[in-house]
């Protein structure tokens, strides 16, 4: 390589997201920087009376959440065996491989003492959520990047470990799917425990099935949304007709957990939360709103769901119901029994952003050199077809035998 | 056989003394902030009621069946048998889940630290091991509160009830109290219009998520069966249908070669 090669390589031209990177970049650095040598009180609004704010509701309960698209994806793929999901199986894994690392970077920030993460590896406490959630998350992780290392060892050509990975492919996804399971709803579980602290319209003892169900649907909302951006990122074709269908994959999953919603309404009998002057009201209808019932519309709608910008819209506001969720139940819920009037300082938005663009950073890094997008001389063809198109063949085959 | 505290605040002259013994045995720093925080494990309230004031105390409630022990991930809280809820402060990895979870709001964070710890009431559990008793309660000048066995306590307090039934509210807060606690308290009036938790939760909180918890090992179990029976039927039906077709030459008809 000579040095003229070198240096296009490595030419920076200095773009408006570049920009926004470098910024994001430099705050989350100050902030860090005053979170490791002056304490949480400092760099943090977090008190005794509201112990957890924007890095657990969002780093935490969102990261992992918006990286539920890994599991599902590769049981659909892997488990299902439904293969024209395969093209975009790449993406979704490598999303929820990087999100995993990113949360638990969010806990190292959270953590008063972070060295000692590992601990719960060797101190055990089994009736603890946070526990089970540790060694989940940690398993779950491992698992995430063995599922992650055949894309690098396929680029490196490794073949030898290539083959040892594509022979236990199928385990490992189950494992992937069960611990994704477990700790998904186990992250609704860690508020089972505030029956009076969170208020009435999200307590539920249905927290853990809920908190998984909307993972689930929001972990496929990710995916279509990843498409999206790396088909304009890099110039090609969105895969519109596997989007489209998971799209509508979203809206049973969405009305499966509406359903759930009003029953448990009903059972909790929260109605008469619903319409009172609070501000938990307003941020309660607009989750249930723009996060459930407005995207089920939307995506129900076979003309919206096959047109790539409405089809983004109502994606995307799956997404953000989702975290408004997730951020209800971990700070609008809990701030009036706190009365602690907590919103995160800005030292903890900036790290937050850092992190976020950090993940942002590494997936189009990692899309770049590595093969994660298949080439797109793939041809799609629907599941039950390509049956039919090989017992056709077959038969030619049979009547080819026949004959001679 | 478990100790525990008996607060009587009809006995409680607001001297504070309790407030002064353990900030001088745990050598914590005086401030003026009258709650309990990361440097004051018990605080003297008061409330003006019509009869005068009424004085108690805030601490640690040593539960029987602590909510800070059953989701601490690290098992750094524990019930001892002589009744503290102890903190072992090289466990904590400072997930403040415990901070969270205590119905009570007992456990504090040293929120200024750069490597910070929780801090609570400990019972004066070194002192117990010692054969002493908790530095408050030896402070107390009028026995508004008293050290000894639970079960000792609950009598106590049950015959001062029944003795002087105009002078109680005849109920012992922390008997079943978030199923039951070391520290039992009785006073004139409902122990509610001091600001303590309504009495609505008798049960111990760690129950509802242990409800969830103990069905771990089914789900484990359940889908892991399930989800290798299901890929195993999927490909094997995906191979069936790729294998060759051969035509039965009596009736005519395709069958299926394995």
């Amino acid at each position: 390589m000579n040095a003229h090669s070198l240096v296009s390589r490595f030419n920076f031209r200095l773009t408006f997201w570049k920009g926004v990177f470098i910024i994001l970049l430099l705050l989350g650095m100050v902030s860090t920087f005053v979170r490791f040598f002056f304490g949480l009180g400092t760099a943090t609004n977090l008190s005794d009376q509201f112990p957890w704010g924007l890095w657990i509701g969002f780093d935490v309960l969102c990261g992992v959440g918006l990286a539920a698209g890994g599991f599902s994806l590769a049981a659909i793929v892997y488990i299902f065996n439904i293969k024209k999901f395969h093209p975009i199986v790449r993406p979704a894994i490598l999303t929820a491989f990087l999100g995993y690392l990113l949360v638990i970077i969010a806990l190292l920030f959270d953590l008063g003492r972070p060295y000692r993460i590992w601990h719960p590896i060797v101190m055990w406490n089994p009736h603890s959520v946070m526990f089970e959630v540790g060694w989940c998350v940690m398993l779950y992780t491992t698992v995430l990047a063995l599922e992650f290392s055949p894309i690098v060892l396929e680029r490196l050509r490794w073949n030898k470990f290539l083959k040892i990975i594509r022979t236990f492919l199928i385990p490992l996804v189950i494992l992937g799917v069960i611990l994704s399971t477990l700790h998904q709803s186990s992250l609704g579980s860690l508020y089972l425990i505030v029956p009076e602290k969170l208020y009435p319209l999200w307590y539920s003892p249905l927290l853990p099935v809920l908190f998984f169900i909307s993972a689930v649907a929001v972990g496929f909302a990710m995916v279509i949304f990843e498409s999206f951006l790396s088909a304009r990122a890099f110039n090609k074709q969105l895969e519109r007709s596997l989007v489209s269908e998971l799209a509508r994959v979203i809206v049973f999953i969405l009305s499966l957990y509406a359903l759930l919603k009003l029953q448990d309404f009903a059972r909790q009998d929260v109605w008469s939360f619903m319409f009172i002057n609070r501000t938990e009201t307003y941020f309660f209808w607009a989750e249930i709103l723009l996060g459930v019932v407005i995207p089920m519309i939307l995506l129900s709608i076979p003309k919206i769901r096959h047109n790539e910008r409405t089809l983004f819209i109502g994606v995307l506001l799956v997404v953000l119901g989702f975290i408004m969720n997730r951020l209800n139940v971990a700070i609008t819920g809990m701030e009036s029994y706190a009365q602690a009037n907590y919103f995160p300082s800005w030292m903890e938005i900036s790290v937050t952003l850092m992190i976020v663009a950090l993940g942002f950073a590494a997936f189009r890094t990692a899309v770049k050199y590595l093969p994660i997008f298949e080439k797109s001389e793939h041809i799609e063809i629907p599941y039950r077809k390509q049956i039919k198109i090989r017992k056709v063949e077959n038969r030619q085959l049979q009547k080819e035998k026949t004959t001679n | 056989m478990s100790y525990g505290f008996l607060i009587d605040t009809t006995l409680c002259i607001g001297c504070e003394a309790c407030m002064e013994a353990c900030q001088e045995t745990y050598q914590l720093p005086s401030n003026d902030h009258y709650e309990l925080s990361a440097e004051k494990y018990t605080v003297v309230k008061s409330k003006t009621i019509s009869e005068g004031d009424i004085y108690y105390r805030q601490m640690c409630m040593h539960c029987q069946d602590p909510t800070c022990a059953s989701v601490c991930p690290v098992a750094a809280f524990e019930k001892t048998p002589e009744g503290p809820v102890i903190y072992h402060e090289n466990r904590c990895m400072g997930c403040r889940y415990c901070i969270m979870a205590c119905p009570f709001d007992v456990p504090k964070f040293e929120w200024q630290k750069s490597l910070p710890l929780v801090k609570k009431c400990t019972m004066c559990y070194q002192r117990i091991k010692e054969g002493k008793i908790p530095a408050c309660a030896e402070a107390c000048p009028t026995g508004a509160t008293l050290f000894g066995q639970r079960e000792d306590l609950i009598q106590i307090a049950q015959e001062r009830i029944k003795q002087e039934k105009d002078k109680y509210y005849p109920y012992i807060y922390g008997l079943n109290e978030a199923g039951g606690t070391s520290v039992l308290i009785i006073s004139s009036v409902a122990l509610t219009d001091l600001g303590f938790k309504a009495n609505n939760f008798q049960e111990p909180l760690s129950k509802l998520t242990w409800e969830v918890m103990k069905e771990i090992p089914n789900v484990v179990a359940f889908s892991g069966v399930f989800l290798f029976g299901l890929s195993w039927i999927i490909n094997r039906r995906i191979k069936l249908q790729e294998t060759p077709v051969e035509v039965d030459k009596d009736s005519g008809r395709e069958k299926e070669e394995n």
